[in-house]
C-alpha cells in the first residue's frame, strides 16, 4: 500500500481510535466516512489550549469542544489533538495523550459526593454540604484532641500529626499553594505529593 | 531538569540509565532522535531489559538492577586512570582541588563518624580544612593526598572492569566500550545528557546513584552546557509543581526547609542558613535566604507577620523527625498513630509499597478523604474485590468520603513541566455531574474549619484565624490570584538603592531581586517570581522563536528561576568568558556583560576575571565532587546492595545494604531471601498507560487490558512456564497471579560468577476501571526507602516465580 507520510499518520492515528471507533459503529469504508467529516465537525468547534494530564513533558494540546460558551450552551468535548505550535511535542502525542478524550469521558468519572459510613457495605450519594461539614467536624475533633502545641522539652512546635495529607500531581501549581497554606496553618506535617511514586 | 527538552539534540552522547524514556516520556524522546539525525549523537541505554528505548540505541547493555553506583564509579575509576576528563573545568568549577579535613575517612563499607546503634553518621569530618578566615583551603595543584580529586580517586579504585562486571553482571567489553563513548565528551566542545528517571531514585540508594552521574558529568565538564546536564524526567503533569511549591513534609515553598523542634527561634532557625560563602568572594546565593522567608510568611500571613513576632514563626508546624514521609505514615496509621487522612489526586492503595500494610493501614482510620477526578480502589479499600482486594466491610469502621473533581479539562491554572517552565492552560468544558475543584473543595473545608474555631475555639486556632485569604471570590479564588499570590508584590513603595527605581506598593514584582526581610515584600514561591508581574502572565505567552534553534525558546511560557532555562550556564563558557563549544554558545561575556540566548546564571555584570564560581547557589561557588555533609550516606557515593538482593555485597559483606536506610521493624521481618525468593524484580511503565488512571479509559484499557510480568526464556524454560500461561509470582509480602509474557528482553546476567535472573512487574493494575482486574506491582514491593527522601525501593526486591493455572472466573 502506498502511502504519502501525511496520510501515513492519518491512517495510524486512526489505527489507535479505531477500536472505539469501532465500539460507535463505524466499520471498515466508515472509518473514511469517518475521516472525512471530522474536519468539519471541528470547525464548529471552540479551541481550547491546555497541557496533557499526563508525564512531564507537558506536551501542548489543543481540546475542541461542542457549545460556545453562552449562558446554557453547555460545553461538550469531542476531540483532543497535540498542538502543532508547541516547542517541545509539535503537534505529536503517545498513546496516553492520543486517548485524552477517553480519560475525560470515562465512565468512571466521578458526579457526586459519595459517603460510606462505618461498617458499611456501600457508598451512599450526599450532598457537597454533608460531605464538606463532616470533614471539618471530624478534622476539628481529631485537630483538637491531639494537636501538639509543646514538645517534652517544652518547646513550641504546634503540629498535627494524626491527620495527613497527599497531595495531587496533576492539580495546578495555584491549587498547590492554596493546598499548602491550608494544610500548614492547620499544623499539619504528615504530609506529602508524588514525586517519590 | 538542568536543560530543556529541545537542548537534548545538541548533544554528542545521550546516556538514558535509570529510565525508559521512549515509552514512559515518547514525545519528549523524539528530542534523542533528533539528536542522533541531526547532531550524530550516539544513544547508550543501560537496562535491565532491553526497552524500546535501548531498541533504538547506538550501544546497549544490560545491568542487574540496584548496582548503578557501581557501574558509575567504574566510570568514574575509568575517567581518572585515563585522564579524560576535561581538565579546565575541573579545576576551576569544581571542588577537586579542595582539601578536606583530617579525620574524614572511608573503611570496609563506612565513613568515618558511624554509629551503629543509630544507624547514621557524625558528619562532622565530611568536610573541609578551613583557614583562619573561615574558607576552604585548596590546593591548586593536586598534589595533597587530601585534596578532594585524590580522595576521589582513592575511593574508586576499588571498582574496576572486574569488580564492575561481578557486580552487575554487564559484560566487561561492553562496560569499557561504554566508559570510551562517554570520555570522549571529555573534550570541551562535546557534551553528554543524562536522562534519568524512577529507575534510579526508586533504590534505597537513589539519591546516590543521582550523585554519581552528576560527578561523571561534572569531571567531563558537562554541566551548564548546551547538550549537556542532569535531566531527570519527571513523570506527573505537575509532580514539578507539587515539589516547587513544597507540598513535601520537610517542605516549603521555593524548596526553603521547614523548621524542626532544635530551631526553637526564628534567629536560631536563620543561623543554620547563613550560606556564608566557603572560597572569597562567592556569591552564595542562598544567603538570601531570611528576604525568601519573610516574603512567604508575609504573602500567608499578611499583616498579622511583623517584625514583633518574627513574622509568625511559631505558626510554622515543627518537625520532631527528619520527614513524615508516606512509609512513616503508614507505619503510624498501623500502629493505631493516626486517624484521618486526606488524598487529593492520588491512589496510595496501587502506588504505596507493600499493599497489604497499606490496606489495614487504611483500615484503622477514622476517616479518609478523596478527592479524584476518578473512582480510586483508594477510596473502595473497604469493599471486598475478592483476591484483588480481600475485604470484609462490615469489620472496617472508616468513614469514608469519595469527593468528585474537575480533571485537567475544566480548569485553568499553571503546571510545571520537567524542564521548569510553568505553563499556563484553560478550562475547556464544565466537569460532570456536581464535581468541583479542588481549589473549591480546600476551600471549602478551610472555611467551615475556620468557622467552627471562631464559634468554639480549640486548640491553637491563630494561624487558621490569621491566615491571608484575600481573594475576590474568597469561595473558590480564581487561579490568576493565587498565581499573583505566588510571585509576590511591594507591600508598600520600595526604592532599590541601586538603581533608585521606586516599585509601588501593590505592584507584582519581577525578580525575586526585589524582595526584602523587613516585610515590605510578599511572595508565596520566590522562584516563581516574575511568571506574573504587571506586564501579565508569563506563563501564558506562546511566542516559540527559538535563536538558532537551539532548543531554548526563551518566550514560550516562564521558567523558573528567573526565566532561566539552562541552570549553571555560566559554566558553558570558559574562564573567559568564551563558550567552550563555540557552535552552540549559551551565554558569553561581551566585555562589559553576560550576553547570550538565554538568562544568564550568575551576576549579569561579574567580570570572569573575578573569580566567581559558576555554581552560584554552593557556599564555594563550585560543583561538588564531594558532597560535604548534605548526604546521608557519605560525601562519595559507594555500592550497597537492595535492601533484597540474591547476593552479598562483594566490596564489604558486613556492610551489606545502605548502613543508614531508616527499616521500622516490621517492615524489616517482611523482607524475604534469596533463598525463598531467588528473582530480582524491578517496576516499570507501560507506554500504553500512566499510573492507575489509563485503565479508565476505553483505549488503553482495550491496548493493553490486563495484568502481566515479563519473564526471560530461559527462567521461563527452566519453571515450564509458557507464553501467555498463568503464573504465581510472590515476595514475602504478598502474591500476584497473572499472565507471563515470556520474552527475549531479559537475559540472565552472570553475578559473581552466577546466573541472575531478572523479573519485569508492569504497575498499572488494580480493580476499578475499565480493564481486567488486577493485583498491582506493590503488592510485592517492600517498604523501605532510600536513606535521603525515603523513595520506596520498588526497582529492585526478590521475588519467586512459579507456574500455576487459571484463577476460577469470579
Amino acid at each position: 500500500m502506498a502511502l504519502t507520510r501525511r496520510e501515513f499518520i492519518k491512517f495510524t492515528g486512526l489505527g489507535l481510535a479505531a477500536s472505539s471507533m469501532g465500539m460507535l459503529g463505524f466499520g471498515g469504508s466508515g472509518v473514511a466516512q469517518a475521516a472525512a467529516v471530522r474536519p468539519f465537525k471541528l470547525t464548529h468547534a471552540t479551541e481550547t489550549r491546555n497541557t496533557c494530564t499526563y508525564c512531564s513533558v507537558a506536551c501542548g494540546i489543543l481540546i475542541y469542544s461542542m457549545g460556545d460558551r453562552a449562558k446554557n450552551a453547555l460545553s461538550n468535548i469531542i476531540h483532543i489533538e497535540g498542538d502543532p505550535d508547541h516547542p517541545v511535542n509539535r503537534g505529536t502525542l503517545c498513546p496516553k495523550g492520543s486517548a485524552l478524550l477517553d480519560i475525560v469521558h470515562a465512565p468512571t468519572r466521578l458526579k457526586t459526593p459519595r459517603y460510606r459510613e462505618p461498617g458499611g457495605t456501600e457508598f451512599k450519594d450526599v450532598s457537597w454540604d454533608f460531605a464538606l461539614d463532616r470533614i471539618a467536624r471530624l478534622m476539628k475533633e481529631d485537630r483538637d484532641k491531639h494537636f501538639i502545641a509543646t514538645n517534652a522539652a517544652g518547646t513550641t512546635v504546634n503540629r498535627w500529626t494524626s491527620t495527613g495529607m497527599l497531595a495531587a500531581s496533576a492539580s495546578s501549581s495555584e491549587t498547590a499553594f492554596l493546598t499548602w497554606k491550608v494544610a500548614r496553618s492547620l499544623g499539619m506535617v504528615v504530609f506529602d505529593n508524588q514525586a517519590r511514586v | 531538569m538542568t536543560n530543556t527538552w529541545q537542548d537534548i539534540r545538541n548533544a554528542n552522547v545521550v546516556l538514558v540509565m535509570g529510565g525508559n524514556a521512549a515509552e514512559a516520556h515518547p514525545c519528549g524522546f523524539k528530542w534523542v532522535i533528533e539528536a542522533k539525525i541531526e547532531n550524530g549523537a550516539k544513544l547508550v541505554v543501560v537496562d535491565p531489559r532491553f526497552t524500546r528505548t535501548a531498541s533504538v540505541a547506538d550501544y546497549y547493555a544490560p545491568i542487574r538492577p540496584g548496582t548503578d553506583i557501581a557501574f558509575l564509579s567504574g566510570v568514574m575509576r575509568y575517567l581518572l586512570e585515563k585522564d579524560a576528563i576535561q581538565h579546565e573545568y575541573v579545576r576551576a568549577y569544581t571542588n577537586a582541588g579542595l582539601i578536606v579535613k583530617e579525620g574524614f575517612d572511608f573503611q570496609d563499607g563506612l565513613f568515618s563518624g558511624y554509629n551503629s546503634e543509630t544507624h547514621s553518621y557524625d558528619k562532622s569530618s565530611w568536610d573541609y580544612e578551613l583557614d583562619e578566615q573561615g574558607f576552604a583551603k585548596s590546593d591548586d595543584s593536586w598534589q595533597d593526598p587530601r585534596c578532594v580529586i585524590n580522595l576521589l580517586k582513592r575511593h574508586v579504585a576499588r571498582y574496576t572492569p572486574e569488580m564492575v562486571s561481578r557486580i552487575t553482571g554487564t559484560p566487561q567489553d561492553k562496560f569499557l566500550h561504554i566508559c570510551e563513548l562517554f570520555a570522549s565528551t571529555a573534550a570541551p566542545d562535546k557534551a553528554m545528557t543524562s536522562l534519568f528517571a524512577l529507575g534510579w531514585t526508586q533504590h534505597t540508594v537513589g539519591a546516590q546513584n543521582i550523585r554519581a552521574m552528576a560527578m561523571i558529568q561534572l569531571l567531563l565538564g558537562n554541566i551548564g552546557v548546551a547538550g549537556g546536564g542532569m535531566n531527570a524526567l519527571r513523570g506527573h503533569s505537575n509532580i514539578q509543581g507539587l515539589t516547587d511549591v513544597g507540598l513535601l513534609s520537610n517542605q516549603m515553598p521555593g524548596y526553603l526547609t521547614l523548621p524542626n523542634d532544635k530551631e526553637t527561634s526564628f534567629d536560631e532557625y536563620m543561623s543554620t542558613k547563613l550560606f556564608k560563602p566557603l572560597r572569597p568572594g562567592q556569591t552564595s546565593y542562598w544567603q538570601n535566604y531570611r528576604k525568601f522567608v519573610v516574603s512567604l510568611q508575609k504573602s500567608l500571613y499578611g499583616d498579622a507577620a511583623t517584625q514583633e513576632n518574627n513574622w509568625a514563626y511559631d505558626w510554622l508546624p515543627k518537625l520532631d523527625v527528619p520527614l513524615y514521609d508516606i512509609i512513616r505514615a503508614f507505619e503510624m496509621m498501623n500502629a493505631g498513630q493516626m486517624n484521618g487522612y486526606i488524598c487529593q489526586g492520588f491512589n496510595p492503595l496501587q502506588a504505596f509499597p507493600d499493599r497489604g500494610k497499606i490496606r489495614r493501614g487504611l483500615s484503622k482510620l477514622k476517616f479518609l478523604v478523596t478527592m479524584d477526578p476518578l473512582d480510586t480502589e483508594t477510596s473502595r479499600f473497604w469493599q471486598d474485590f475478592g483476591p484483588q482486594n480481600p475485604a470484609k466491610p462490615a469489620e472496617i469502621q472508616t468513614e469514608v468520603f469519595q469527593l468528585p473533581t474537575t480533571c485537567f479539562a475544566e480548569e485553568n491554572g499553571s503546571l510545571v513541566n520537567s524542564a521548569r517552565w510553568l505553563q499556563w492552560h484553560w478550562k475547556a468544558a464544565e466537569a460532570p455531574g456536581e464535581a468541583m475543584s479542588d481549589i473549591w473543595i480546600m476551600s471549602g473545608i478551610f472555611h467551615r474549619l475556620r468557622e467552627l474555631y471562631r464559634k468554639e475555639g480549640g486548640a491553637f486556632p491563630d494561624p487558621i484565624l490569621n491566615v491571608s485569604w484575600k481573594y475576590t471570590d474568597p469561595v473558590a479564588p480564581d487561579p490568576e490570584e493565587l498565581a499573583k499570590d505566588m510571585n509576590g508584590r511591594a507591600l508598600v513603595d520600595i526604592t532599590d538603592p541601586a538603581t533608585g527605581v521606586t516599585t509601588k506598593a501593590g505592584t507584582l514584582l519581577d525578580a525575586f531581586a526585589q524582595l526584602r526581610d523587613d516585610g515590605t515584600t510578599a511572595a508565596g514561591c520566590w522562584i516563581f517570581t516574575g511568571s506574573f508581574t504587571e506586564k501579565g502572565n508569563q506563563m501564558a505567552r506562546r511566542d516559540a522563536t527559538d535563536p538558532r534553534e537551539q532548543g531554548i525558546a526563551p518566550n514560550w511560557a516562564w521558567a523558573w528561576p528567573a526565566n532561566r532555562r539552562i541552570l549553571y550556564n555560566r559554566a558553558s563558557a570558559n574562564l573567559e568568558g568564551k563558550a567552550w563549544n563555540p557552535k552552540k554558545p549559551v551565554i558569553e561575556w561581551n566585555g562589559t556583560r553576560w550576553v547570550g540566548i538565554d538568562v544568564p546564571d550568575y551576576g549579569p555584570t561579574v567580570k570572569p576575571s573575578d573569580g566567581v564560581g559558576p555554581f552560584i547557589m554552593n557556599a564555594e561557588g563550585m560543583g561538588r565532587l564531594f558532597a560535604r555533609n548534605l548526604m546521608a550516606e557519605g560525601p562519595f557515593p559507594e555500592h550497597y546492595e537492595p535492601m533484597e538482593s540474591p547476593v552479598e555485597n562483594v566490596l564489604h559483606p558486613k556492610v551489606n545494604a545502605n548502613p543508614v536506610a531508616r527499616v521500622f521493624a516490621d517492615d524489616r521481618s517482611a523482607f524475604g531471601n534469596a533463598k525463598d525468593f531467588p528473582y530480582v524484580a524491578t517496576t516499570y511503565r507501560l507506554t500504553e498507560h500512566f499510573h492507575f488512571w489509563t485503565k479508565h479509559a476505553l483505549i488503553n484499557a482495550i491496548l493493553q487490558p490486563e495484568e502481566f510480568v515479563e519473564i526471560g526464556e530461559v527462567l521461563a524454560k527452566e519453571k515450564g512456564i509458557e507464553q501467555g500461561g498463568w503464573v504465581k509470582v510472590s515476595s514475602k509480602r504478598g502474591e500476584v497471579v497473572c499472565k507471563a509474557y515470556v520474552t527475549k528482553r531479559i537475559k540472565p546476567l552472570i553475578v559473581d560468577g552466577k546466573p541472575a535472573h531478572v523479573i519485569g512487574v508492569p504497575l498499572h493494575w488494580g480493580f476499578t476501571g475499565q480493564a481486567r482486574k488486577g493485583y498491582g506491582a506493590n503488592t510485592l514491593t517492600p517498604s523501605v526507602g532510600d536513606a535521603n527522601t525515603q523513595t520506596p525501593e520498588f526497582k529492585a526486591f526478590l521475588v519467586n516465580v512459579e507456574k500455576t493455572s487459571a484463577p476460577v472466573a469470579a
